[in-house]
């Protein structure tokens, strides 16, 4: 239940109308929650919860379907895969293996739109991994101590 | 995803699963609208007199103008009918409310307030006072989404008002221009030409204003022109749309096919074109 409330809180960091030259920058909160949970829960949230949360970011943003949808599903396995070195990681290692984490992420979407429709993609398309990589620390503090009784540990 | 890009199979599951996000949108932007309805009440008494006196002059002279339009449109009715053309009928349009712009900053695409509920479909063309808008690419129970005209994979067929030249305008993801491809050196087009929808591919009926031409660009080196255009659609101001339904679309036959392939045809028959011009 908490999951699919910090999941809904996301997407609607994601909806929330900004001025123009702010909405590309805005970081992927839904990635960026979607990995906490990899990290605290890894045996319960892995590539198939990514799998169906990007899904509905697709169709929020009436994307192609599947696209985010795979992008998270790699997240989710990649977080899996490495949750327990990066739960032992200080906070400025784990925000840095999030900025990675984060560049391949969009990195594969990015490639996927390349395919399908002319896409361009310029600096400004990294950026939001940057800022994701310093909102993490407060980020990874805050969804933990909202729920103490599933600390990451 | 193949499936999804290529066919219309996804179409009710994208459906059914958007009724479920709908609520979300509505969530996001009520702090936004909430703003623009206390504005609302702090408008003075004095601005909206102001307002009231622009908005009548406007009318009556906009009326004005309709008088003659109506007295034009039945000479054309009648020179069409002496030359046995199908009679163009009146489009049925309806009002619809953005909803939310800002759906993926790397497409423009953007949510407005009618679905199926109101009868849109998928290609329905969408139009803001001043121009072309987009098309409808996804219908929700209560929601459509629109492609606008500027998304870099979208592509509409146009033709400059003063001498008919056709062209295809494309999206570059920049909500202020258009690109016109594949025009000859010698091409009559110039800057300050409006460009209309043409009507071919049958998507846009004919005759709305779609972009007017900004800068030519005629580098010898090249095949073509370089020609960029500002579409005349407030495409990022408008905050209402206007759905057309085409009465005419009935009896016509039109392929379900995507923003994509509509734009494999136009450059289709840019290449007839150019081949016929080689010919020549």
């Amino acid at each position: 239940m908490k999951i699919v409330l910090s999941f809904i809180a996301a997407f609607l960091l994601v909806l929330v109308p900004f001025p123009d030259w702010a909405t590309m920058y805005r970081p992927d909160w839904v990635v960026l929650v979607l990995i906490y949970w990899c990290l605290a829960l890894p045996d319960r949230i892995g590539p198939g919860a990514g799998w169906i949360v990007g899904l509905l970011v697709d169709i929020m943003q009436a994307n192609l379907l599947g696209l985010n949808a795979l992008g998270m599903s790699l997240v989710g396995y990649l977080v899996n895969r490495f949750h327990f070195r990066l739960r032992i990681f200080p906070w400025w290692q784990q925000a840095v293996s999030v900025l990675l984490i984060l560049l391949l992420y969009r990195a594969l979407v990015g490639w996927i739109r390349g395919f399908f429709t002319t896409s361009y993609l310029d600096f400004g398309y990294w950026v939001p991994c940057f800022i994701g990589m310093l909102v993490w620390p407060w980020l990874y503090l805050m969804l933990r101590d909202l729920y103490p009784q599933r600390k990451a540990r | 995803m193949i499936v999804d890009f290529r066919s219309n199979y996804l179409q009710h599951i994208r459906s059914a699963l958007g009724t479920v996000m709908t609520p979300l949108h509505f969530v996001a932007t009520f702090p936004q609208e909430l703003a623009d309805r206390v504005n609302i009440w702090f408008i003075s008494s004095e601005g909206l007199r102001d307002e009231h006196e622009v908005l009548r002059s406007e009318y009556v002279h906009l009326k004005s103008r309709l008088q003659k339009l109506q007295a034009l449109e039945r000479e054309n009715e009648a020179l069409r009918h002496l030359l046995d053309a199908a009679e163009k009928v009146q489009d049925k349009v309806l009002m619809a409310e953005l909803i939310e712009v800002s759906l993926d900053p790397y497409t423009h695409k953007i949510l407005v307030d009618r679905g199926l509920r109101d009868g849109t479909h998928v290609g329905q063309p969408v139009f803001d006072p001043t121009g072309v808008m987009g098309q409808v690419t996804q219908v929700m129970p209560f929601t459509s989404a629109v492609t606008l005209i500027t998304d870099p994979g979208h592509a509409i067929p146009v033709q400059v008002q003063r001498n008919g030249l056709r062209a295809v305008a494309f999206g570059t993801g920049n909500s202020d221009r258009l690109r016109v491809s594949y025009l000859n050196q010698i091409a009559d087009i110039r800057v300050g030409d409006v460009l209309l929808s043409s009507g071919l591919g049958g998507r846009f009926p004919t005759g709305y204003p779609v972009a007017k031409v900004i800068s030519v660009d005629n580098d010898p080196g090249e095949a073509f022109l370089h020609i960029e255009a500002a579409p005349t659609a407030k495409i990022d101001r408008s905050s209402q749309v206007l759905l057309v339904w085409r009465r005419e679309q009935q009896s016509r036959i039109v392929p379900e096919e995507d923003v994509e392939t509509n734009a494999e045809q136009a450059l289709h028959a840019a290449e007839l074109d150019k081949r016929a011009d080689r010919e020549e």
